[in-house]
């Protein structure tokens, strides 16, 4: 207990200066601070680490484009630090692309090729990715390894087994019904998928710190991946409350319940695609932004800078205990809720029940 | 807003990356975990049960040790009483049998005496009528000289001998 209190307060001890170094190295322009939030929400083509009184410190990503003039390029974001231009593609600094790679056309104007681009966050979703595979592979050889009549696990597979017979037992069970099996594999990739994106976005420094579930592409891929395990796997009976539910025959005559609830398929996984994204971008903004409540007040005199700095110190700390509870939370909320839209396409016609809980869980 | 829209290098980054990790995952990772954990959970279950049934078993078992433990007790003290009459009972027998024994012995021993007695009173007599009847020849032999005083005495002496012997037989 003692323990692991020291190593959480050492952690802790890690985060606030990582945090507030960050901070200091940029006072002395005027900061833009609506331009530093956005930029560490937003995504680049180099994976910035520091900045420090030699220059900026930061990883050069791969540039992958495809323009319909030119064809493909690939070359290193390197080529293109401070607007400089390469193969005729350049990131525009201001406009309808600002921030992305641009290639002037003939006639003057700037359009933007195909971009695959390894980003920041692409970078990271990766690396993370890379994590997920590793922790749960080593777990699964561990279980491949022992037969059931052995000894439980301890250590790292113990709390992995702990978070997965957690999630098994207490959401996919209850929520997919008789026929889970075949979808755990799915909700438990997603839960670990996000679980680790969120963690790995809480390290404020260089191997995490990447905003990729706050990132929408990243939580429309999951909504969709969520989309098709519904409705590719969703029994006759499922299709059958969409088009012709039970009500009344003059509400689906002229058609305004399917319509209804032919919109509701799509605003299911619309509403996980948001949830994730919202929550995850404004933890890292109202970190981001505590962060910056040093230096925008760094002209203010050292009282008000150093109470100020103080003070945002210790909602930095609040934050990011919630922002803990909020990565685990939001990774359960999203598997729950595909679970139970699962559960909902997997109902069987002697089966009601699931159908409330479904319906509680839309609004 | 740029953050709203989703950029189409991330959408195949993430397809990617999402994919590899799901196929991955979803033929190698979790249906071995979950296998393994669904399988320990039953094996978990099955132990318990055959635990709660040993238990119950074992219980039975000591009722059951104790009653025949119980039982054996009573008829630990039965037997004890048992054998404490019996030797009682033989103690007594033993007793009185020894006790007729010996009064047999004392009635033969007393029979034996008194035969002995007898025997010895008889041979006595007959000494001493011997004796008796020696001496009084001799006197007699002395004394009656003639015919008529012999027939005299001898007719007295025998009637007083015939007397005497008689109460002297009687005493006895």
């Amino acid at each position: 207990m003692m323990k692991g209190f020291i190593k959480i307060a050492w952690l802790f001890a890690l985060l606030i200066p990582a945090v507030t170094l960050h901070a200091e190295e940029s006072t002395e322009a005027e900061p833009d601070i609506k331009q530093i939030v956005l930029g560490h929400l937003g995504d680049s083509y180099e994976w910035h680490i520091a900045t420090t009184g030699h220059g900026e410190w930061s990883i050069p990503l791969p540039v992958i484009v495809h323009s319909p003039a030119s064809g493909w390029h690939l070359f290193s974001s390197a080529r293109l630090r401070e607007g400089s231009e390469y193969e005729g593609l350049r990131i525009a600094a201001e406009g309808e692309y600002a921030g992305k790679i641009v290639e002037r056309q003939e006639d003057g104007t700037d359009l933007r090729p195909l971009d695959l681009s390894l980003t920041k966050t692409a970078a990271a979703l990766l690396l993370n990715s890379a994590v997920v595979l590793c922790l749960v592979l080593v777990a699964a050889r561990w279980y491949r390894r022992h037969k059931a009549t052995d000894r439980a696990p301890k250590g790292f597979v113990g709390l992995f087994e702990m978070l997965v017979s957690g999630i098994l037992d207490s959401v996919i069970k209850p929520c997919v019904g008789p026929n889970y099996r075949k979808f755990a594999p799915y909700l438990l990739t997603a839960f670990f998928f996000i679980f680790v994106n969120n963690l790995m976005g809480l390290i404020p420094f260089f191997p995490g710190g990447a905003n990729v579930t706050g990132n929408i592409a990243v939580t429309f891929l999951l909504a969709l991946a969520t989309f098709l395990a519904v409705n590719l796997f969703g029994t006759k009976h499922y299709w059958k409350d969409i088009l012709w539910p039970d009500v009344p025959v003059w509400l689906k005559a002229f058609p305004l319940m399917p319509l209804i609830e032919f919109v509701g398929i799509f605003t299911k996984p619309f509403a996980l695609m948001i949830r994730l994204f919202a929550n995850m971008m404004a933890g890292h903004a109202v970190i981001l932004s505590l962060t910056c409540v040093i230096f925008a007040t760094a002209g203010m005199g050292a009282a008000i800078n150093g109470s100020m700095g103080a003070v945002s110190v210790l909602f930095s700390i609040f934050m990011y205990c919630l922002e803990l509870l909020v990565a685990f939370l939001q990774a359960y909320v999203f598997t729950m809720l595909s679970a139970v839209f699962i559960g909902l396409a997997q109902e069987n016609p002697e089966k009601h029940a699931p159908e409330q809980a479904g319906n509680t869980a839309n609004k | 807003m740029g953050l709203l829209q989703p950029e189409s290098g991330l959408l195949f980054w993430m397809t990617l990356a999402f994919g590899v990790v799901f196929i991955v995952l979803a033929r190698y990772g979790f249906p071995v975990i979950v296998k393994a954990i669904e399988s320990r959970k039953e094996y978990i279950d099955t132990s318990l049960d055959a635990a709660r049934e040993a238990e119950r078993k074992c219980a039975t078992l000591e009722a059951r040790s104790r009653e025949i433990i119980e039982q054996a007790e009573v008829r630990r003290e039965e037997i004890l009483r048992e054998t404490e009459a019996e030797r009682k009972q033989l103690l007594a027998e033993a007793h009185q049998k020894a006790e007729s024994e010996g009064a047999r012995l004392l009635e033969k021993a007393r029979q034996q005496a008194a035969n002995e007695r007898q025997a010895i009173l008889d041979d006595a007599k007959r000494e001493i009528a011997a004796l008796a009847v020696s001496i009084t020849e001799r006197m007699l032999r002395e004394e009656l000289q003639d015919r008529q005083a012999q027939h005299d005495l001898a007719s007295r002496l025998m009637d007083e001998l015939d007397s005497k012997n008689r109460k002297s037989w009687t005493s006895d």
